[in-house]
């Protein structure tokens, strides 16, 4: 499929989806420029594009006995609420594709519906029935709670690519005498790899992102990054440079992933709207 | 395959459990919690039984309108202007174009990284002292603006977020759609003498209406969830200028310490997603692959 397509009508392409690129980037480069700087750097007003880039900022942040408790509870947070979701995420939409039962399909429309309810309307009930269980203040329950508001969007997303699958496939590899576990060890999940890396990285972001549920439902000892970094504004008032620091530092894993994996991501997206 | 009822149950069971107990429960006892006066803290035997009042003094209160009169504006304002762009960059820039995934992997970058820090870049960007905008009016020589001090200033600080973050998704929805745009019909209408204009408006835009009417539900329905980055930029200040539905829940719960209200209040905004929701279902038919 080539058009011939005029030079300057290519040039100006380019130069709009340059200007694009620097639009969306710029800010977020600015934030870790800024984490780079000295506070008396930061203080001179007007735009300097060459400074001496300094750790200091990363270091103060760092050398916090209480970053790294809340470095830790943050990841332990995102691997295992995603390692759950996944799971429970990969068996519930293997039995919405390959069987029909009554209750089917109002199953999968209140499950689309969960999807959407916003999070504010969400903590308040939650953080009252938390206080009540004792989940409240416990890092299990933050994982809990990201596993069911994550559920929703990774078993759709799945549940298209397990469609894909050839019934066939799994069918003679029963008839080989493989058991149920085992066809979905051995064919499924092979082949459903791109789905799962999707919906890998949407849970572990939210997770990783997600801050007013941690908010209501976390105290000093099981405080993630974001509400630390949320805190960190009051505390510390106009410390630009540290602030910047933290921000970066939570900005840092979904950079990557979405370097390594933005073909997968932008499926997830579209996932639903878009065929193909 | 003959299979047991009971089958289907042990797959989608673990999940259902889950969602039922910290998804459903939860909202459905938000709406239990409406008809209670529950203060945070005390024992849930003293709540009292309200009824309807939380439900009526919601609907009465001049905050709560307030509320969702900045909610509508705001999703309204956002959310045209992230299609309109987002549909004309995608029109422009359609097509085979080499280093294009690369493009889209940066335009996705502002949805990817946490709220909590496009929050904090923004703010950091709006500073009346140090932001990089007031820098950049001083080249010009304009005086400094305190954008996060004014009521209307800092309204548009946090629209200019919002577009900012998700005209990406508006593009890369549209992008995708166009791209599935049967290039024969096109050709077709081209053959008939149909010019730029005719085949964008008249064949192209209307092959991919549904796409559109979908992201634009999609959009609509996270400009009403919006919250975190508001929450840093300007929590709903000053006044009460920036504070949208969701912030509002959350300080009537958390600073004001009335569940009772802040439940009634999540009620109305749950009902309004919900529709919202609907519709997008209906228009994007996830069962559909299934007739097959």
């Amino acid at each position: 499929m080539s058009v011939r397509r005029h030079p300057a009508l290519v040039a100006a392409h380019y130069g709009t989806l340059i200007l694009l690129a620097v639009v969306c980037v710029a800010p977020i480069i600015l934030m870790f420029a800024t984490s780079l700087k000295l506070q008396t750097q930061i203080f001179t007003t007007g735009i300097h594009f060459i400074f001496a880039p300094t750790l200091e900022n990363y270091r103060g942040v760092l050398g916090e006995d209480s970053f790294k408790r809340y470095l830790a509870n943050s990841l332990i947070v995102g691997v295992v609420s995603t390692a759950i979701t996944l799971v429970l995420a990969c068996m519930a939409a293997y039995g919405l594709a390959r069987f029909r039962f009554p209750g089917r399909k109002s199953m999968a429309y209140v499950t689309l519906l969960l999807r959407t309810v916003p999070l504010a309307v969400l903590a308040v009930p939650v953080f009252m029935i938390w206080s009540q269980v004792g989940l409240i203040n416990s890092l299990w329950g933050l994982i809990l709670l990201y596993v069911a508001v994550n559920l929703p969007f990774a078993i759709w997303l799945l549940y298209g690519f397990i469609l894909q699958v050839p019934r066939e496939l799994e069918e003679a590899a029963a008839i080989d005498g493989c058991g149920p576990v085992k066809v979905f060890y051995k064919v499924v999940l092979p082949l459903i790899k791109p789905g799962i890396a999707a919906a890998s990285i949407f849970t572990f972001r939210i997770a990783w992102n997600e801050f007013i549920l941690a908010l209501v439902l976390t105290d000093r000892a099981t405080r993630t990054l974001p509400v630390a970094a949320s805190l960190y504004i009051t505390d510390i008032g106009v410390d630009w440079g540290k602030i910047m620091a933290l921000g970066s530092l939570i900005a840092i894993p979904p950079l990557i992933f979405t370097f390594i994996a933005a073909r997968q991501i932008i499926t997830g997206l579209t996932a639903g709207a878009v065929k193909g | 395959m003959r299979t047991p009822r009971w089958v289907p149950w042990l797959y989608l069971g673990p999940a259902v459990a889950v969602m039922a107990a910290a998804c459903l429960y939860p909202l459905l006892s938000a709406l239990q919690l409406g008809f209670y006066d529950w203060s945070m803290g005390t024992p849930w035997g003293e709540a009292k039984w309200v009824g309807m009042d939380a439900f009526s003094r919601a609907f009465q209160d001049p905050a709560v309108w307030r509320s969702l009169r900045t909610t509508l504006l705001f999703a309204s304002v956002c959310v045209t202007a992230e299609m309109v762009l987002g549909i004309a960059l995608a029109l422009a820039l359609e097509g085979q174009i080499r280093g294009m995934a690369f493009f889209r992997t940066l335009f996705i970058l502002p949805m990817m990284i946490a709220p909590i820090a496009v929050g904090l870049t923004w703010r950091y960007l709006f500073d009346a002292q140090f932001g990089l905008l007031n820098a950049i009016l001083a080249i010009f020589d304009a005086a400094p603006i305190g954008w996060l001090a004014q009521e209307n200033t800092a309204f548009i600080a946090i629209i200019i977020a919002d577009i900012w973050q998700w005209t990406p998704f508006v593009f890369i929805m549209m992008i995708a759609a166009l791209a599935n745009v049967d290039g024969a019909v096109l050709e077709a209408a081209r053959v008939d003498g149909a010019n730029w204009w005719q085949t964008t408006f008249r064949v192209k835009l209307p092959m991919v209406m549904n796409v559109i009417a979908i992201t634009l539900l999609m959009r609509l329905i996270d400009a009403f969830r919006v919250l975190e980055v508001i929450y840093i930029l300007t929590f709903g200040g000053p006044g009460d200028s920036t504070e949208i539905l969701s912030l509002h829940i959350y300080k009537t719960a958390f600073v004001g310490q009335r569940m009772g209200s802040a439940a009634a209040i999540s009620v109305l905004l749950l009902m309004v997603v919900v529709a919202l929701s609907w519709f997008a279902l209906r228009l994007s038919n996830p069962l559909k692959d299934e007739e097959r």
